[in-house]
C-alpha cells in the first residue's frame, strides 16, 4: 500500500468512525517528505475579523532554495503583463508556503506533491542540461522546454505523468493564490464586493452581447 | 431577563422550555413570548452576535488558506457556522455503512441560531400536493394537516422574516397573498440566458424566493396582521422590523449579515422575544433528557452545562424540542425510564425512523456566450435570483418518468468574487496553457460558468433511520446516534434525470458540460445528509400506532411535550424545509398557547 492509498483508506475509516480522524495524522511520520503532525489548525471557532498572514498560524516550510524555485515556477505560470504583476510579486510564494505547511489532510497531500515536484524539476534540469544544473539556473528557454512536457496531463508522455499532475496542481494553487489578491481581482475585472443602494442587473450592452436585448 | 448563567435556572419554573435556537426554536420562542409566556431557551452551542462577528466584505486573501474549507470550517473560513459541521469535536456519531451510497452525514451547528446563520435563505412553500403525497401515489405518508391549514402561517412567517419572490401561479407552487412577499432582485445575465433556453425546452424559470430584505419591511401594517389584538407584540415586532437594514447587494449571505438584511434566528426571532422580557436564553447547555413526574408528564430537562461539565435540571410546564430532527430524536431515545424503556414518546417504536434528506445532484457547464462580457457587478443578493420549480407533473402522472415525486432546480453563474477555484482546472478548455496565454484564458473564461443543482424529494423508507449506538458516548457521556441509510430507486433515478436535464439546458445554451453528465443515478446522487435538509425521525400522523406526534406535533405519549423542528415532517418535499419548519412552529406554538390558556397542559 503506498502512502496515498493508505491515507485514503485511513480517511475512509475515519469518516466511518467519527473520532478517529487523528489517526490519519500519524502517517506523516513514515512519509519522509513531510511532518506537520504536531501542528494544530485554527480549530472550529477562529476570529473571522482579523487579518491573517502566512506563518502566523503554523510554521512555514520552504528553504531559501525551494523558495527560489517556487518563485521561478510561479512566474512562468503567471508572469507580469500589461494587466497585472506576476504571481510572486503579489505574495503567491508565501501563500504556497502557508498552504503546504497547513495541518489539514488536503494540504498534507499537496505538501508531498509540491515538494516532490520541486525536487523533480531540479533532477530533470540536471538530467537534461548537465550535472550541477538546477531548475533556477536554466535559461528561460530551457525551463519552458521542461514545462511544455508537463503542462497538460492528459497528453503527457508516460514518463512525465507524475510531473504533469504536479504541474496541474501547482498551476491551480498559483492561480488561486493570484486571483484572490486585489491585483488578481482587478486583472479579471471583478467589480463587486461594494455596497450598492440598489441592484440594477446587467447593463444593456451585456444583454445585447448575448442576444437577449 | 436575557442571557442567563446556569445558576439562573435553579428553582425557576418556566411556562415553556424550548430546546434549540434555530428556525424551529427561534420561531417557537418568538410566538410564545409575544403572547406573554415565560420561556427558557437552551442552546448547546455558544452565544453568537452577528453584529459584532460577521466578516462582511472580507476578501479571501485576508483569511488563512484563501478562505478554503477545512475540517474546522467545512463551508470555508468566512462561513457563519462556528463549532459546527459534519463532524463536531468530542461529539461523534456512528454509521452502519461507510460508503457514500449508504451513509448519512449529520450536520450540526453548535451555536446560537443554529443552521439559520449560514443557510441559503431559500424559502419555498410546500404546495397542496406536498401535504398528501401518499394520497397521490401511494408512497410514504400524508401529513395530518392540509396546505389550507398551513397557509396562514406561511403568510405570517413571510411577512415577519422578509422573503423576496413573485407569484407565478404554477402547479403546486403556491402564490402568497398580497403584502407577503418583497420584490425579487433583477436577474443576472446568466439567469436570463438559462431562462430563455430552458423555456424553449419547456422548462419554466421563475423568481427565486429567499429570506433577504430587498425593501424596508412594512412595519406600520404588518405587525397588526401578525399579532391581532396584541398591541404589545405589535410594538415589539414593529421595533424589530425597523432595526433591520435592507440588502446592500454585496457579501455572501452564508457569512451571516451584520445589518440584519437576511433572516437569521439571532437577528430576527430572538431580538423581539428578548425585548419582551419573557425570554431567558442559556447557551452552552447540552440537553441530555426530558424528565417526567410520576403521572408521566414532562417536568423539564436535564442538561450538561458545558462550561463546568456539570449536569443540571430546568423546570417547566411544557417542553418543546427544536434541537434539529436527529438531535430531538436522540433526546427522546435517551430519555429512558421504567415507564419508557425504549425512550420517551416511543410507544410506536417510530422515534428515529423515517429519516430523510433531500436528493441532490449537480452539473457545471461552460458557456461561450458568457465569455469576455463587459465588466459589471453581479454580486446581487448572493444567491438564487431565479429558479425552476418542479414542472413534470403530467409526464409523471402518465408514468413516463420511472420515479415518484419531483425536484426543483437551483442554478447560478456570474462574475463572482474570485476565489481559490478561479483559474483552477481549466485544462479541458485551455489545453494546459501557462504564462501569458494562461492569463488571457482566465480572463476569457472567468464568469462563463453556470452550475445547476437539483433538489428533490426523498420518500421515507424503513432502512433510513437513527438509533442510539449501544457503545459510543460523546464527551459529555451522552449516548450518541447510529445512522442507517439507503436510497431507493425513486431517488437515484431522479438524480439521473437531473443530470440529463441539466446537460440538455447547458447544451441548449451552446455550452459544454464539465466532466460530462452522470447517467448512473447511484453515482450522481450526493451522500445522505450532505444537503442538510434533515427531517423526520418523530413524524406526525393521525394514528398513535405509527407516528410519534399528533397533528399538533404533540407527542402521543406525553401531553405536555411538543416538537417544532423538522422531526415531525412525514415527507420531505423538494421545497427546502426551513420555511415550513417556521410556519409549522408558529402553528404549533399558537396551539400550545391556546391549550395553556384552557389549562389543559
Amino acid at each position: 500500500m503506498d502512502r496515498r492509498t493508505t491515507i485514503k483508506w485511513v480517511l475512509a475509516v475515519a469518516a466511518a468512525t467519527p473520532g478517529m480522524h487523528g489517526a490519519a495524522y500519524a502517517l506523516e511520520a513514515v512519509s519522509g517528505v513531510a511532518d506537520t503532525s504536531s501542528v494544530q489548525g485554527y480549530g472550529t471557532d477562529p476570529d473571522l475579523l482579523r487579518v491573517y498572514k502566512a506563518g502566523e498560524l503554523w510554521p512555514l516550510t520552504f528553504t531559501a532554495s525551494q523558495k527560489h524555485t517556487v518563485k521561478v515556477l510561479c512566474d512562468l505560470i503567471i508572469p507580469a503583463d500589461a494587466s497585472s504583476p506576476s504571481a510572486s510579486e503579489v505574495g503567491v510564494v508565501d501563500f504556497l508556503d502557508e498552504w503546504i505547511s497547513a495541518p489539514y489532510e488536503t494540504q498534507r497531500q499537496d505538501r508531498a506533491t509540491l515538494l516532490e515536484g520541486l525536487a523533480w524539476l531540479d533532477s530533470e534540469a540536471a538530467a537534461r542540461y548537465g550535472a550541477g544544473k538546477s531548475f533556477v539556473t536554466l535559461s528561460n528557454k530551457q525551463r519552458t522546454a521542461i514545462c511544455d512536457d508537463i503542462c497538460f496531463a492528459p497528453k503527457a508522455k508516460q514518463d512525465f505523468v507524475t510531473a504533469a499532475n504536479f504541474f496541474a496542481r501547482y498551476r491551480d494553487l498559483t492561480a488561486g493564490g493570484f486571483y484572490t489578491t486585489p491585483q488578481g481581482r482587478k486583472d479579471v475585472r471583478y467589480v463587486g464586493n461594494v455596497p450598492l443602494p440598489r441592484f440594477d442587473g446587467p447593463p444593456p450592452e451585456v444583454l445585447k452581447k448575448v442576444g437577449l436585448a | 431577563m436575557p442571557f442567563i448563567d446556569p445558576t439562573g435556572v435553579n428553582g425557576e419554573t418556566y411556562d415553556i422550555i424550548v430546546v434549540g435556537s434555530g428556525a424551529g426554536g427561534g420561531q417557537t420562542a418568538y410566538t410564545l413570548t409575544m403572547d406573554g409566556a415565560r420561556v427558557l431557551m437552551l442552546e448547546a452551542g455558544r452565544k453568537y452576535e452577528p453584529a459584532l462577528e460577521t466578516p462582511m466584505f472580507q476578501t479571501p486573501d485576508l483569511a488563512p488558506l484563501r478562505e478554503i474549507d477545512t475540517p474546522g470550517k467545512p463551508f470555508g473560513f468566512y462561513d457563519a457556522t462556528v463549532d459546527g459541521g459534519w463532524q463536531v469535536p468530542g461529539e461523534p456519531y456512528t454509521q452502519t455503512n461507510s460508503d457514500t451510497a449508504g451513509r448519512f452525514d449529520w450536520w450540526r451547528a453548535r451555536m446560537l441560531g443554529g443552521r439559520t446563520n449560514h443557510w441559503g435563505r431559500i424559502s419555498l412553500r410546500n404546495g397542496p400536493y406536498d401535504f398528501e403525497p401518499h394520497g397521490r401515489d401511494g408512497l410514504g405518508f400524508d401529513w395530518p394537516i392540509s396546505y389550507e391549514e398551513m397557509a396562514p402561517y406561511y403568510d405570517k412567517v413571510e411577512m415577519l422574516i422578509g422573503v423576496y419572490g413573485a407569484n407565478d401561479g404554477l402547479e403546486n407552487t403556491p402564490s402568497s397573498p398580497p403584502g407577503c412577499l418583497l420584490p425579487p432582485p433583477k436577474p443576472l445575465v446568466s439567469d436570463l440566458l438559462i431562462a430563455d433556453r430552458s423555456r424553449k425546452l419547456g422548462i419554466p424559470v421563475i423568481a427565486g424566493h429567499r429570506a433577504v430584505v430587498t425593501q424596508p419591511l412594512d412595519w406600520k401594517n404588518i405587525p397588526a396582521k401578525l399579532h391581532p389584538g396584541n398591541p404589545t407584540a405589535q410594538q415589539l415586532a414593529a421595533d424589530a422590523m425597523r432595526s433591520r437594514a435592507t440588502c446592500l447587494w454585496a457579501t455572501p449571505c452564508g457569512r451571516g449579515c451584520s445589518i440584519g438584511a437576511n433572516y437569521q434566528s439571532v437577528t430576527v426571532h430572538l431580538p423581539p422575544a428578548l425585548a419582551s422580557g419573557k425570554l431567558d436564553i442559556l447557551t452552552d447547555a447540552m440537553v441530555r433528557e426530558v424528565t417526567l413526574d410520576k403521572a408521566g408528564r414532562a417536568t423539564g430537562v436535564n442538561f450538561i452545562d458545558k462550561k463546568s461539565g456539570r449536569e443540571r435540571h430546568a423546570n417547566a410546564r411544557v417542553v418543546v424540542l427544536a434541537a434539529s430532527a436527529c438531535e430531538s430524536a436522540r433526546i427522546l431515545l435517551n430519555s429512558k425510564s421504567a415507564a419508557f424503556p425504549d425512550g420517551l414518546a416511543n410507544s410506536s417504536g417510530k422515534v428515529g425512523k423515517y429519516l430523510m434528506d433531500t436528493v441532490g445532484s449537480s452539473v457545471v457547464g461552460q458557456v461561450p456566450l458568457l465569455e469576455s462580457l463587459p465588466p459589471h457587478n453581479e454580486d446581487g443578493a448572493a444567491g438564487l435570483h431565479m429558479y425552476t420549480p418542479w414542472w413534470l407533473y403530467q409526464e409523471q402522472h402518465a408514468g413516463k418518468l420511472g420515479f415518484a415525486r419531483g425536484y426543483h432546480i437551483e442554478f447560478g453563474g456570474g462574475r463572482r468574487m474570485p476565489d481559490l477555484d478561479t483559474g483552477a482546472e481549466l485544462e479541458w478548455l485551455t489545453g494546459g496553457s501557462y504564462g501569458r496565454q494562461f492569463k488571457k484564458d482566465v480572463r476569457r473564461y472567468y464568469g462563463s460558468f453556470v452550475h445547476f443543482s437539483g433538489r428533490g424529494e426523498m420518500i421515507p423508507n424503513e432502512r433510513s433511520y437513527c438509533e442510539i449506538d449501544p457503545v459510543v458516548k460523546d464527551k459529555w457521556g451522552i449516548p450518541v446516534l447510529r445512522f442507517h441509510w439507503e436510497w431507493s430507486e425513486h431517488e437515484t433515478r431522479q438524480a439521473a434525470h437531473m443530470q440529463k436535464t441539466f446537460g440538455q439546458i447547458i447544451e441548449a445554451m451552446g455550452g459544454r458540460v464539465r466532466e460530462g453528465v452522470e447517467t448512473d443515478g447511484a453515482k450522481a446522487i450526493h451522500t445522505g445528509g450532505s444537503i442538510i435538509h434533515e427531517v423526520g425521525g418523530a413524524i406526525m400522523g393521525h394514528d398513535a400506532k405509527n407516528s410519534v406526534t399528533n397533528r399538533w406535533c404533540q407527542t402521543w405519549d406525553v401531553a405536555n411535550l411538543f416538537i417544532t423542528d423538522g422531526a415531525p415532517f412525514p415527507s420531505n418535499a423538494d421545497k427546502n424545509p426551513t420555511l415550513t419548519i417556521m410556519a409549522n412552529a408558529w402553528r404549533v406554538s399558537d396551539h400550545i398557547l391556546e391549550r395553556m390558556r384552557r389549562k389543559e397542559i
